[in-house]
């Protein structure tokens, strides 16, 4: 009986810590939470102004002007950016991007996959980790990047897809990464990077007698890259963000898990305590009797 | 004028200012009040504020763009330093 007892005691002792450390974890992540969320917010006007700039530009030109971004070729190699975190512990966070990562692959590029002829970059160490374990082209050249979060970091990696997409390397690039909608939520999203999708032009472009300096096919030239730099910007800082959400969510379900199991653990151990007295009870007065009679 | 500087990471300068000195593609070109509107290209090189006529700020900054409109500019810079 007291082993027992001993044995309910130790595990609830176990459970307390490792609920200790979970809710540690819930207010790190909230914390950072906080800070990612507002590397977004402080993103948004500049990113905003550049698409602004860009219809401004497009809208006051007659005619289309040949984009070389634009350029839509057959496609034979494709490269995917799989954008997850560093860290587990954070629910099902990176198995979903990874999944939508595969299945993106076996619907639109089963034919490419056969020749080998899709390619991987990833960021983050997870993603990484387990797409070179399923046998797929993976780079872990930018895999670096959230240990210094920075615009020039990922700048790096962008004009890097940008230049292999020009000199032909790849004919298609997508982003695989979770957009981040609030800290319960993520949504998990292929994204085409390049050739740069059609969009319809936005309204409420000023139609103003601009002066460009230089032409503005120079311009136009000029102001691609820099949107591209700001879109892998902010799925990564997306990412980030949904990553310490996620993580914030699992360790909240932990610490509520470790709270019920407490209180199971809890009844068993009275339980064992209380079975345990009542033996020593009747043993004294059965031997009490004993002795009398 | 009013003059906003927006950055990839932050908002670094928001306010009204005399005029503003900067590094364009085809060479160094000046903003004062009431210009026209204008887009241009910047490239890398020093950027001049002048707050007042005789108070100035600079930067290094790493190329970007500018436009004017309604007597506003806008500076959109990938990277700025402070000198």
């Amino acid at each position: 009986m007291a082993g027992q007892l001993k044995e309910v005691r130790n595990r609830i002792k176990s459970v307390q810590s490792t609920q200790q450390i979970t809710k540690a974890m819930k207010m790190v992540s909230a914390a950072k939470l906080r800070r990612a969320q507002d590397a977004i917010i402080q993103m948004r006007p500049y990113a905003k102004k550049l698409q602004e700039l860009l219809s401004n530009i497009v809208s006051n030109t007659e005619g289309g002007s040949a984009i070389k971004l634009a350029e839509a070729r057959p496609i034979e190699k494709v490269l995917l950016i799989v954008i997850t975190s560093d860290r587990g512990l954070c629910g099902a966070y990176n198995s979903n991007i990874i999944k939508l990562a595969k299945q993106t692959i076996h619907d639109k590029y089963a034919a490419q996959l056969k020749k080998s002829d899709v390619f991987i970059w990833n960021i983050g160490k997870k993603g990484f980790e387990s797409m070179s374990k399923a046998g797929f082209n993976t780079n872990d050249a930018y895999k670096d990047i959230f240990h210094h979060l920075n615009f020039e970091t990922v700048q790096k990696a962008a004009k890097a897809a940008i230049k292999a997409f020009e000199n032909k390397e790849f004919d298609v690039i997508e982003i695989v990464y979770s957009e981040f909608k609030n800290a319960a939520t993520q949504r998990f999203v292929a994204e085409q990077f390049l050739p740069i999708p059609k969009t319809a032009p936005i309204k409420g472009a000023k139609k103003s007698d601009f002066i460009f300096e230089p032409e503005k096919d120079i311009l136009i030239a000029e102001l691609m890259p820099k949107i591209l730099n700001t879109q892998l910007f902010k799925a990564v800082l997306d990412c980030n963000a949904s990553e310490h959400g996620a993580r914030m969510t699992a360790m909240d379900k932990a610490s509520e898990n470790a709270n019920e199991l407490l209180k199971s653990l809890k009844i068993s151990y009275n339980r064992a305590r209380q079975a345990a007295i009542t033996t020593e009870l009747t043993e004294i007065v059965s031997g009490a009797s004993a002795l009398q009679g | 004028m009013i003059l906003e500087i927006l950055t990839p990471e932050k908002k670094l300068f928001s306010g009204e200012v005399y005029g503003i000195q900067l590094p364009g593609i085809t060479g160094l070109f000046e903003i004062l009040d009431r210009h026209a509107p204008l887009v241009s290209a910047l490239a890398k090189g020093n950027m001049k504020i002048l707050k007042t006529k005789t108070e100035f700020e600079y930067y290094t900054i790493q190329g970007g763009f500018v436009e004017v409109l309604h007597n506003k500019a806008t500076i959109l810079i990938e990277g700025a330093t402070q000198v």
